[in-house]
């Protein structure tokens, strides 16, 4: 038997009303893969989530988890995933051990102290352990949504922006412990409103805009694809005609984008020919940010692409 | 049923034994009160079935906090849950809907026993009181918190805000428990009166819990059974249904 994709939505369409909040959505996601979902608010990341995760029902269209629908065999796909939402809810009644021995006991899993206690130490949560969770910082309640959607460790693990208000420190730690279970094994999707984040992160993104999906691809398309290296020279003199730079603000910078490294000698290399004395060099990186402004702010043509 | 169900059972017990101060002691009291006021005003007065007052009142305030305690910990539960938004971790989890209505209407009825219970052993000692038929005491005690219960679920889901939970116990619930016997016979009741409370479903419950105690009652617990039993079912049923549609749980 093939191996399942960890996620198929297929033709996914959700209706509030009039409006459309996904659209004929299509999308896998393999398994062992970390991969991104980005958009501006409302574009339907979370709703799309909520229909993974059996919390909305699609109007139309088909969504598994590792092979299991979602509805039709929805107990086998919940198992599968793990997810930690978006809004930071909490039960004020019980302590954080409670909670994650709680939510273990959902799952049927018994006796899950050792990987608690894993998890805890992970997250930094050791010495919260014992703290009701209404005493929490919104960071540390973050943490505990975090373990939460960890304690059957599903395979699927669907992070709804899981650093926004979060600091650099936990940041970092969250991250860390993120790419360890990938390395072990698990599928991460997740949002999140950081491109950097997304960018060092995730291997494959889809670009969300009013429910539909705009742009898909790997990462490294993604940011070769829509925009390349910028060379940002600083200069004395005037430039060659060959050369066709974009000239900054007046400071004496000019720019021009390149796609392979060895063609910057031989640019460098032009103008001093031509007399020009060369101040200062930047060599700027393609960014997420300039794709994502770009795609968004030109959606439809972009949807062509896909 | 398995870990879910008694995880679920178990985390909605705890939650109203941890403010039990709240949810247990402040009910007894109430009861408590009720009895020292009406025995006060009506004891010498009023004799039901031969029985006097002050003794044909305890069964019914003790049926009374079963019913409305097991009511108000299903609902209560259900929109806080829901309010803040923690019901979603329920709802992320492979909990079916029938171990999902299970586990809430068994801990409405463990909550509601429970009052109760501490009702009794606390009023009992304020007139003579005799257990006729114990196990139609028990009977309609866990009969009366599964309807309750269950209604419940429904109200706690139907609800978006408290002040329509709080509508629907006032509006219905108190009604309905009230205008069911807790603190008369309805044989006492003008003709018209007598004819609406046999079409209250409660009423049956209390009358038949009330039996149990005196052996004597309204109409037979056999048919009070009948009417509780079916009035759990449909209950039950209509819950089931509201919860495996998702009815605003799931969008
Ligand atoms: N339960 C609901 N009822 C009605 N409309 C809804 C509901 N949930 C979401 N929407 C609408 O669907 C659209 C998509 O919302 P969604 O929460 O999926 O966006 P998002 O991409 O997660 O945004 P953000 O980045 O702000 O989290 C929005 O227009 C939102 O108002
Ligand atoms: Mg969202």
């Amino acid at each position: 038997m093939a191996v399942p994709d960890a996620i198929h939505i297929e033709q996914v369409s959700k209706q509030f009303g009039a409006l459309k909040a996904l659209d004929q959505i299509t999308l896998k996601i393999a398994q062992g893969e970390v991969f991104g979902l980005l958009g501006p608010n409302g574009a339907g990341k979370t709703t799309l989530i909520s229909t993974l995760a059996g919390l909305a029902r699609p109007s139309s269209g088909r969504v598994s988890v590792m092979g299991f629908d979602v509805q039709t065999d929805y107990r086998q796909a919940r198992r599968q995933l793990g997810v930690v939402p978006q809004e930071l809810v909490f039960d004020p009644f019980f302590t954080v051990r409670e909670t994650l021995r709680i939510q273990s006991g959902y799952f049927g899993v018994k006796n899950n102290n050792k990987w608690i206690d894993e998890i805890l130490e992970n997250l930094d949560l050791t010495s919260k352990a014992n703290a009701n969770m209404r005493t929490l910082s919104g960071g540390m309640k973050r943490r505990v949504l975090v373990a939460q959607a960890l304690v059957h460790r599903p395979p699927v693990i669907v992070l709804d922006e899981p650093t926004a208000g979060v600091d650099v420190e936990l940041r970092q730690t969250l991250w860390r412990f993120i790419r360890r279970l990938n390395a072990d094994g698990h599928t991460i999707v997740l949002t999140t409103h950081y491109l950097e984040e997304a960018e060092n992160f995730c291997q494959r993104v889809a670009m969300l805009k009013a429910g539909r999906i705009v742009l898909l691809d790997t990462m490294q398309n993604v940011l070769r694809q829509v925009s390349a290296h910028t060379l940002r020279v600083k200069f004395d003199g005037s430039p060659p005609a060959s050369l066709t730079f974009t000239a900054d603000a007046g400071d004496g910078w000019y720019a021009m984008p390149f796609e392979q490294f060895d063609q910057v000698e031989p640019i460098l290399l032009s103008l001093r020919q031509s007399g020009c004395i060369v101040r200062d060099v930047e060599i700027g990186k393609p960014e997420l940010e300039d794709v994502f402004i770009r795609v968004m702010q030109a959606g439809n043509e972009a949807s062509q692409a896909v | 049923m398995s870990g879910e169900f008694s995880t679920l059972f178990y985390k909605e017990t705890l939650r109203f034994w941890k403010v039990g101060f709240q949810t247990v002691a402040a009910p007894v009291l109430t009861a408590v009160l009720y009895l020292l006021i009406f025995s006060h005003v009506l004891d010498n007065h009023v004799r039901i079935h031969d029985v006097q007052y002050t003794a044909f009142l305890i069964p019914g305030l003790v049926m009374m906090s079963v019913l409305q305690n097991a009511f108000a910990n299903s609902s209560s539960s259900l929109i806080q849950s829901k309010v803040t938004g923690n019901i979603v971790f329920v709802l992320l989890a492979p909990v079916s809907y029938q171990n999902f209505f299970l586990a809430y209407v068994l801990a409405a009825v463990l909550r509601g026993i429970l009052v109760g219970f501490f009702v009794l052993v606390v009023t009992m000692w304020f007139a003579p009181l005799s257990f006729v038929a114990p196990w139609w005491i028990l009977v309609f005690a866990l009969l009366g918190g599964a309807v309750l219960g269950s209604l419940g679920v429904v109200a706690g889901i139907w609800a978006d805000k408290f002040d329509q939970l709080a509508a629907f116990q006032n509006f219905l619930i108190m009604p309905l428990t009230f205008l069911s016997g807790v603190f008369y016979s309805i044989h006492s009741l003008p003709s018209f009166w007598q004819g609406l409370s046999h079409w209250n479903p409660i009423f049956y419950m209390i009358d038949g819990f009330r039996y149990g105690f005196f052996g004597v009652s309204d109409v037979s617990p056999w048919q009070s059974l009948a009417v509780g039993g079916g009035a759990l079912l449909v209950l039950s049923a209509f819950t089931l249904t509201m919860l495996e549609r998702g009815y605003k749980l799931r969008a």
